[in-house]
């Protein structure tokens, strides 16, 4: 879509959406950005005004769950709007387009809009042999990343894998798969989950729209606004953490109540996301709601930190049935066992001592107050 | 055999240094089985209401008050180590020279072999427990770390965030969880080892060990002091 670019607002009209149906978007958007309802009117105004900046989709080692997530935002308005309006000038999965035009068009962007466009990632990218695992028309995955990320104004890793690597990166990694991170050397919006959640997704574009600029990261570089409260601390189990009610087995009484997870393996108490917040699929649900443990599926490494059914992992180096505690319990025995034999031999040579002690007879001295 | 030594008593251990000593251990008890009991909680069933219960709450909270007390117990302990007298001083815990290298093996030697040793034993720390020591500060300070790391995100601590830094570093909460835990089984290690050795030099060389974390004395032959 080389040429003039539009406003939102011109776009939707064009398409046939209301006035109505624009300021319910600009609403949502102030809501998502974290403005409230009473910045609809100057967010109405951006986007009245604004050129839409365009965007580019990329796909690697992935599964496209993140699409599927996306295109599912729980306002159908929404994604309607993102996925008419952003103006999303290439995405694999969606776009009409195939072959020379869809790549010319890509190009078109990179071109024309060096320093403006949006770049949206989905999928790790392998670096082992030269990154043969994942080559698209004739590229790798990281030629293709670098050339596209040359020119971006905004970076967001989508999933799991753009931002970790996820289980294309699990032990023992054979195609070298990482995040996209350490390979652009610019700042990154990581969005990690498998997927993440779709109106998390749509928050951080609309965010980036709205104010052509990166939301507020952590130290990980994932948006604090959604990432910065653990699952466990806001799921609406925690208060039978609290009470010590938890679940044995998956087919127990406590199961059956809805006691806390925590001892089937849950990962909510080590993973940060919004999950038990925002929900999935419109807030329908989530993992925990259904009655299984968070696998934590928005940490880096999250594959490898198994059994997923045990609160604690497996100790490394130890075999896959390992746990801290079986090692330091057998540490702890193997003290013990120690001690009492040191004990054994000291009565023995306490005898001799108290044969010479006995010859060398201590004497009594006043109290010497010296201090040091 | 026959020659009759005349043993002094010496004020070795100050308050400080030994309400130091019985503060860290009772934290780190209640830490120790609070800890453990956060890795591997039970069910509780009262008869009664899940909103009436909160046994698990309370052993957390005990927990991070042990993590409190046991925090800044340890940093008045490090600063007693500049200002308090010499068995207190901070350089009786790092080997730095030779002779003290030298000690190490003397201590391993009397410990492990038996052996009656050859010199005098002195009369602070000796130098392995001296070693031994600085290296459960390095593992009191790493616990402290991850302890706080961990919980930071669910309070308004400024310890928190002070420690936040350590989630990433090591590659995520679970990460830090694990080796968190795994250190639990350090201090256990560290009190069969600690309570034996301290009972055997008592033992053996009847100088009061034990009872010097008491009262501060501590008994030496006078032929042996150095001052």
């Amino acid at each position: 879509m080389p040429g003039a670019r539009h406003s939102l607002w011109d776009v939707m009209r064009d398409k046939g959406y209301s006035r109505r149906d624009f300021m319910q978007f600009c609403t949502f958007a102030a809501t998502a950005a974290g403005l409230g309802t009473q910045a609809t009117a100057a967010v109405a105004k951006a986007f009245e005004k604004k050129d839409r900046p365009p965007v580019l989709w990329l796909h690697f080692q992935e599964c496209t769950c993140c699409s599927e997530s996306f295109i599912r935002a729980s306002h159908p308005l929404v994604a309607d709007v993102l996925l008419d309006a952003i103006s999303l000038d290439y995405q694999e999965t969606l776009q009409a387009a195939a072959g020379h035009a869809a790549e010319k068009c890509k190009n078109d962007v990179m071109k024309n809009y060096a320093g403006k466009y949006i770049l949206l990632v989905e999928g790790s990218v392998p670096t082992k042999e030269n990154g043969v695992f994942c080559v698209i028309g004739g590229r790798t995955a990281e030629d293709l990343l670098q050339e596209a990320a040359k020119g971006a104004a905004a970076i967001v890793a989508w999933g799991n894998c753009a931002s970790y690597g996820c289980v294309q990166a699990a032990k023992p990694n054979p195609t070298g798969a990482t995040g996209i991170q350490k390979l652009v050397g610019k700042p990154v919006i990581n969005v990690p989950g498998c997927p993440p959640i779709a109106d998390v997704m749509v928050a951080i574009v609309t965010h980036i729209l709205l104010f052509g600029r990166l939301p507020e990261l952590d130290a990980q570089g994932r948006p604090k606004e959604f990432y910065g409260r653990r699952v466990h601390d806001t799921c609406y189990r925690r208060p039978y953490y609290d009470a010590g009610l938890f679940v044995e087995s998956f087919d127990d009484d406590g199961a059956r109540k809805g006691y806390c997870l925590y001892k089937m393996g849950c990962r909510g108490p080590v993973t940060n996301n919004a999950c038990a917040v925002t929900k999935f699929n419109g807030g329908t649900s989530y993992p925990i709601q259904s009655g299984h443990g968070c696998l934590g599926c928005s940490e880096k490494g999250f594959w490898d930190n198994g059994p997923f059914y045990r609160h604690l992992p497996s100790f490394p180096g130890f075999g896959i049935e390992s746990t801290a505690d079986s090692v330091g319990l057998a540490l702890g025995a193997g003290a013990a066992v120690g001690v009492a034999a040191h004990a054994v031999s000291t009565n023995i040579r306490k005898r001799k001592l108290i044969h010479d002690q006995v010859a060398e007879a201590v004497q009594d001295t006043p109290v010497s107050e010296k201090v040091d | 055999m026959s020659s009759r030594h005349t043993y002094r008593r010496l004020y070795v251990w100050e308050m400080p240094v030994r309400v130091y000593h019985w503060l860290n251990a009772l934290s780190i008890c209640v830490l120790g089985v609070t800890g453990f009991l956060i890795g591997k909680p039970f069910t509780v069933s009262l008869a009664q209401e899940a909103s009436g219960q909160y046994w698990f709450g309370t052993v957390r909270f005990l927990h991070f008050t042990a993590g409190y007390v046991f925090l800044f117990n340890m940093l008045v302990r490090t600063y007693w180590g500049f200002v308090g007298n010499r068995f207190a001083a901070w350089d009786k815990f790092i080997p730095m020279t030779r002779k003290a290298w030298q000690d190490i093996v003397e201590v391993l030697r009397i410990d492990i072999l038996q052996t009656r040793g050859t010199g005098r034993i002195p009369l602070g720390h000796n130098r392995l427990a001296g070693l031994i020591y600085f290296v459960t500060f390095l593992i009191f300070m790493f616990q402290g770390l991850t302890g706080f790391a961990l919980y930071g995100p669910m309070s308004h601590s400024v310890l928190g965030k002070l420690a936040a830094w350590v989630v990433p570093l090591m590659g995520g909460e679970l990460v830090v969880r694990q080796w968190h835990h795994a250190m639990l089984w350090f201090y256990v290690l560290f009190t069969v080892v600690h309570v034996y050795l301290v009972f055997y030099h008592d033992y053996v060389e009847g100088r009061g060990t034990t009872s010097s974390m008491v009262g501060g004395w501590k008994f030496e032959r006078e032929d042996l002091l150095e001052d």
